[in-house]
């Protein structure tokens, strides 16, 4: 009762126009940041952490600030991802699996609708966890140890095999390729140098912002020259920008899945909205068998992840706002800029900021309905990006690529390796190797070490740990379904007929 | 462009010297003062150089803006590279550091190069790193914790957010080896990123948590840990008055994970003097004090040859450590 009326506080505070103002300005800007390749979220708070501090903003309204930042962010990226099949984090990869095939055909406004209204979904539904089960969450994830992450990074890995359209080897090399990629560096643990050829710039590895960028963008962008001189137009248009009731509905069970899903993991610090968007594309695509065109353009595809990453960016919030641990790059950036303002999050943060807490969920709420509104009319803008020649867009997206990398270190060695890896994604396509799996491999690959010496040190050596608990063994299972997974439809599909 | 830096230097020398009264360390004045941030937006050495940028304008110590340049890449040694290299007489420039920049240094990561390769310049803050334990944990002091690491060492596993021979592994084994534990290799000692080091005490996987009290604060605060022992020279401010120093429980170790700046090694005498003069300034005032207070540091003022010392000789003892865990050779 008494969360009841705090809420309505909340909302209270959001409802006051100099809110409802920040929390439209957090949404516009994310969702236009959020479109360039290669900038995310993080990029945008990182960037507006002075004019905060210097705007002299309340602690709320800034956090209020930062949510619809993130939130916009999340959108954004998937319309880079569905119109020019480049994903701007690697929480929107899963995006283009169906996403870009769809406008491809045509439907891009469809597609574009659909991730409005499935990031709608994610968005509310994982809200509505934050606010009922955050501290009980909170709890459930420190079972989560080094061992419990090893074995569900094991698990996204392995769905490389249900990925790879046709060619599961290919797929398979692409990933091993991504995990070699992700040794670079220092060796998380004891610090030696590893394939940096002495060089110091390699030492914190290959950002994997960078790689994805130039492996979709930049390999993109050297597909499409080889037919430039083509004269026609990157994909047909369609008149309608919308969406059907219809397609909604059929859709209603795989947003409601996948925001449940996306939402718990997105709780475990660490995991996020990549794990989230893979997992639950796969899950659909299982549950969905032969009677879907999943890979070829169907809606579900771009629904799933959708759903999932968005409510995976509130889960995000759980172990920020509960133990005061950043789950992701933007919630580690939210909480330095919210020790700035003399908040500190952690297990006393609910019951001795109430307003913050309870603001923050008012405006999520706010944020997520105020995303819809405002992208919902403008899909038929966007869609006309796609009318853009591309002798003229792809530039664009060069030009836009290589300020992005170079903002992100102020680095000239990151623009090389992009160009070297957007160089190696365009002979991947060429060949026919899948580029997500390499991007899934470059993302965990660190992590999947990470975790593994860290389960085998608590251990103090001893292997069995890795399938030492429920959780653990619950996990191997559904690697056990996932490596199935291929297989899976056909049996059964062979033994409907046989019957 | 170095040439006519000094040349312009060495010009407002003259105008002080002819025009102004005579004065000492206030005769360089920088003209385009840049501090490097070795790491992204939003760190503690990014908020380290933009504190005192902002602060050099607002107390007028300067004549024009600071800029700040986040430069990150390997820990901090890309910025330590062209600090020693491309910047090597620079007279305008700060590098942000930490204890961190210390130990890259010790363990020689970077090719060629060593502490002695730079200036270093003042400590303005410190987080001092704890032995904390979870509240239902066996030991109430630090003595009865030191007890069964002597008698079982295996039996407890210490978590931290640095690498293997890093300060946060380093500092309790100095602790250690004050107890008498003679065999620092049989210790646990896991490298946790710093968040993950709090939730492995908390789920009861790892027993002991060593990085530093601005970490764990929330879950003091709340309760749910106990600390055991600070490793500061005396008690810190606050709420965290009532935690016993190591040195009062008869351990002499003070391990502080300073924040502060190094220069190039050729920077004139006089622009560092300047650059102490006025970091030393900025530390003293009110504002200083709730920066420390928004990045969880405990005051620290170390500077000039007595820090360009302090630095050199926590090179030494890393070294040391590290060669007896056969971490280095």
């Amino acid at each position: 009762m008494d969360a009841l009326f705090q809420l309505a506080d909340g909302f209270a505070y959001v409802f006051q126009w100099q809110n409802l103002l920040i929390v439209l300005l957090g949404c516009v800007m994310g969702t236009m940041i959020g479109m360039l390749p290669g900038l995310g979220g993080s990029n945008a708070i990182a960037v507006l952490l002075p004019l905060v501090f210097a705007l002299g903003l309340e602690p709320a309204a800034a956090l209020i600030l930062f949510a619809g930042i993130y939130y916009g962010s999340e959108y954004g990226n998937s319309i880079s991802a569905i119109l020019l099949n480049i994903p701007g984090t690697s929480g929107a990869v899963a995006t283009t699996f169906d996403g870009h095939p769809m406008a491809r055909d045509g439907r891009a406004g469809t597609a574009l609708a659909m991730s409005a209204v499935a990031s709608f979904v994610g968005g509310t539904i994982s809200v509505v966890g934050l606010m009922v089960f955050a501290p009980l969450l909170a709890r459930w994830a420190l079972h989560f140890g080094p061992a419990e992450y090893f074995v569900l990074i094991v698990f996204a890995l392995t769905m490389v095999s249900a990925l790879s359209k046709g060619d599961a080897l290919k797929g398979l090399i692409s990933a091993i390729l991504g995990l070699m990629v992700a040794t670079i560096g220092l060796d998380p643990n004891g610090s030696t140098a590893r394939f940096t050829f002495g060089s110091v710039k390699l030492y914190d590895g290959v950002d994997f912002v960078v790689a994805m960028i130039g492996l979709f963008a930049i390999g993109e962008v050297l597909m499409t020259l080889e037919r430039v001189r083509q004269r026609d137009q990157l994909v047909t248009l369609v008149s309608r920008a919308s969406i059907k009731l219809s397609e909604i509905k059929k859709t209603v069970g795989t947003m409601l899945r996948s925001s449940a899903i996306g939402f718990f993991i997105g709780t475990l610090p660490g995991a996020g909205a990549t794990i989230a968007s893979f997992l639950c594309y796969i899950m659909e695509k299982t549950l969905t068998g032969s009677r879907g065109t999943f890979g070829d353009g169907d809606i579900r595809g771009v629904a799933a992840p959708e759903s999932a990453n968005n409510a995976a960016a509130s889960g995000a919030f759980v172990p920020l706002l509960t133990l005061g641990i950043p789950g992701s790059a933007t919630t580690a950036i939210i909480l330095v800029a919210l020790v700035g303002l003399n908040v500190r999050p952690g297990p006393l943060l609910i019951g001795s900021n109430p307003e913050i807490f309870w603001g923050l969920v008012a405006s999520m709420y706010v944020g997520n309905l105020m995303l819809l509104v405002l992208n919902l009319p403008l899909v038929g803008l966007f869609v006309r990006v796609l009318m853009i020649p591309r002798w003229a867009l792809m530039p664009v997206v060069v030009v836009v690529s290589f300020v992005a990398i170079y903002s992100l270190n102020n680095s000239s060695f990151d623009l090389l390796v992009m160009t070297g890896l957007g160089i190696g994604g365009y002979l991947m396509r060429k060949l026919g190797f899948p580029i997500a799996p390499a991007v899934l491999g470059l993302v965990l690959g660190n992590l999947l070490e990470v975790n593994l010496r860290q389960a085998i040190a608590l251990s103090d050596g001893d292997w069995t740990t890795l399938a030492g608990s429920p959780i653990t063994l619950v996990l191997w299972l559904c690697v056990a379904a996932s490596l199935m997974s291929p297989v899976l439809p056909r049996l059964l599909s062979k033994r409907a007929r046989n019957v | 462009m170095r040439l006519s830096k000094h040349t312009v230097a060495f010009g407002t020398l003259l105008l002080a010297v002819t025009v102004a009264a005579p004065a000492t360390a206030q005769d360089f004045r920088p003209e385009s003062a840049e501090c490097i941030a070795p790491a992204k937006p939003g760190g503690g050495w990014d908020l380290t150089c933009r504190a005192t940028a902002r602060l050099l304008t607002e107390f007028d110590l300067i004549d024009s803006p600071m800029q700040v340049r986040n430069m990150p890449g390997g820990g901090g040694g890309v910025a330590f590279m062209y600090t020693v290299g491309e910047q090597g007489e620079n007279d305008d420039l700060l590098v942000a550091a930490s204890g961190g920049t210390t130990l890259m240094l010790a363990r020689g990561e970077l090719p060629d190069v060593t502490s002695q390769d730079v200036r270093w310049v003042g400590a303005m803050g410190a987080d001092f790193p704890v032995i904390a334990v979870r509240a239902d944990a066996p030991w109430q002091t630090l003595e009865e914790f030191l007890q069964q690491l002597r008698d079982d060492p295996r039996s407890i596993v210490m978590g931290g957010g640095s690498a293997i021979g890093g300060t946060d592994h380093i500092r309790p084994l100095q602790l250690a080896r004050a107890a008498g534990i003679q065999d620092v290799r049989n210790l646990r000692y896991i490298s946790f990123e710093a968040g993950t080091a709090v939730t492995e005490l908390l789920a009861g996987r790892s027993h002991v948590f060593t990085a530093g009290v601005s970490e764990i604060a929330p879950q003091f605060e709340a309760g749910e840990v106990r600390i055991l022992a600070v490793m500061a020279p005396e008690r810190l401010p606050g709420e965290f008055s009532e935690i016993p120093t190591a040195t009062e429980q008869g351990y002499d170790v003070v391990g502080p994970n300073w924040r502060g700046f190094y220069a190039p090694s050729g920077m004139s005498d006089e622009a560092y003097d300047f650059w102490v003069g006025v970091l030393e300034q900025i530390e003293t005032s009110d504002e200083w004090a709730d920066v420390r207070l928004q990045n969880g540091l405990a005051p620290l003022w170390m500077a000039g040859q007595e820090f360009d010392d302090y630095v050199n000789s926590e090179v030494a003892t890393f070294i040391e450590f590290a060669t007896e865990l056969g971490i280095i050779e």
